[in-house]
């Protein structure tokens, strides 16, 4: 599924104009309920921008992701209040969110934060996003909320939040 | 006063050929694709009873971890649902959304197979048809991200990923309470005692399933019953279980023929929005 990984999110991005970077700029700064350190933009939820039709799309993260709702109020209040009344924000499902959307800015902003980033292709160990051992071990698979695991490290005994790989 | 002209026998005839045509007639309205209703409420419906069987769990279960396992599954199926009922209620066009067709309809009405309203049982039981379920619907949904309609492989295509989870969490469950203590053991062959009678159904090909099937929409499950049995008897042998013999298959849940358990399930997932109609969040 190397395909589906392409994040025309970012694609979008750099083909838009100046009225779609003003857009872009807006979404930066609404934060991810659940992790509000990071950004929508970050997680890879808004897949494009057409500042030309008035349109955002947005993609859920998860199926029954509760915060697909909130998200949406969200953007519709940032672009409100920046003037962007007449853009309108869809939904799509296909193709299906990946962790791979997840901006290199997202996952330090992640870790900084206390939460290990999901793992690369082929990465098999997670480091200790405080004290960045590789000693971890998975104590539920389930953690906080649907795109988390509940992990522990060895070093330093410290439990922590795995982005899971999706 | 002008008069109007005869009608003639040849202009009958043409009415009746042309049908919805004339200035007097309302616009002809498609006519709704009921066996792809149908189908995508047989879907809805079976994530829609184990999200809330699941849900059960929240709070109860043997320890923290487990709870949020079960209450996290419980939302994928959920969500799962809600996309598969929202599209439902949008193919058959009489209005009808999500949430009036989960929270307004009797058990008759209801398309989801037997095995997903058995109750919780223990701990053991909830993860034996966990894992029957769970494998089949993860077959099941790799096959549909390739079904002609749209939707249909878009949802499946968003939830194959999370129900691997599912598949993956219940089988490792299989096999440690399996190759468990005494007890442990016991508990989990129980479960499968339980429900194995109802996983035919989930091979079953009626006539709705065959149409789906041949429109290329739904899966051919014939073809995905030898390699479900492999997976599920390789689980079960390293779990050190014995899979109970053949019984008669139960079927009848796809035709509305429940057991007397998922009225009670309704009665509670049911009951605030049928009490206070208006209710909203
Ligand atoms: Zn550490």
């Amino acid at each position: 599924m190397v395909a589906a990984a392409v994040d025309h999110g970012a694609e979008n991005r750099a083909a838009g104009g100046r009225q779609s970077e003003a857009i872009w700029a807006v979404l930066e700064a609404v934060p991810d309920p659940e992790i509000p350190v990071v950004s929508v933009v970050d997680l890879g939820i808004v897949r494009e921008v057409d500042a030309q039709s008035g349109r955002v799309v947005l993609t859920p993260t998860y199926t029954g992701c509760p915060a697909t709702l909130v998200i949406e109020n969200m953007v519709r209040g940032a672009l409100d209040e920046a003037g962007f009344v007449d853009v309108r924000i869809e939904t799509t499902l296909s193709p299906p969110w990946t962790t791979d959307w997840i901006s290199d800015v997202g996952k330090r902003k992640l870790r900084d934060y206390g939460i290990a980033p999901p793992r690369g292709r082929g990465e098999r160990s997670v480091e200790c996003p405080q004290c960045g051992s590789a000693e971890t071990q998975e104590i539920s698979r389930f953690g906080s909320t649907p795109c988390k695991a509940l992990w522990r490290c060895c070093s330093c005994a410290e439990p922590f939040d795995l982005f899971k790989c999706h | 006063m002008p008069s109007l002209p005869p009608i003639r026998p040849e202009d009958e005839v043409r009415a009746r050929e042309r049908r919805g045509t004339g200035a007097f007639d309302a616009p002809a309205a498609d006519e709704p694709d009921l066996s792809l209703f149908e189908y995508a409420l047989r879907l809805g419906d079976d994530s829609l009873i184990l999200g809330q069987r699941l849900a059960e769990w929240t709070g109860h279960a043997p320890s923290v971890e487990v709870d949020l396992s079960l209450a996290n599954m419980a939302l994928d199926l959920v969500g799962q649902a809600t996309h598969f009922l929202n599209y439902a209620g949008a193919v058959e066009g009489r209005g009808r959304d999500g949430d009036q067709l989960a929270f307004h309809r009797d058990v008759l009405d209801f398309r989801n197979c037997l095995l997903v309203e058995q109750p919780n049982g223990d701990f053991a039981q909830t993860m034996a048809r966990q894992f029957l379920f769970s494998t089949w619907q993860k077959m099941l949904f790799d096959h549909l991200t390739r079904s002609k309609d749209e939707m249909v492989a878009a949802v499946a295509a968003k939830a194959v990923k999370e129900v691997s989870y599912h598949e993956e969490l219940s089988a490792e469950w299989v096999i440690r309470l399996g190759d468990g203590t005494e007890e442990s053991r016991q508990r989990m062959q129980d479960g499968f005692d339980w429900n194995w009678r109802f996983v035919p159904e989930l091979f079953d090909m009626d006539e709705l399933a065959r149409e789906a099937a041949m429109r290329g929409i739904g899966a051919d499950l014939t073809i995905l019953r030898d390699v479900y049995h492999a997976k599920v008897r390789s689980v079960v042998e390293e779990a050190t279980l014995v899979l109970p013999s053949d019984q008669r298959p139960i079927l009848g849940g796809r035709r509305g023929h429940h057991s007397e358990h998922l009225g009670h399930l309704l009665c509670v997932m049911q009951f605030l929005p049928r009490t206070y109609p208006d209710a909203t969040w």
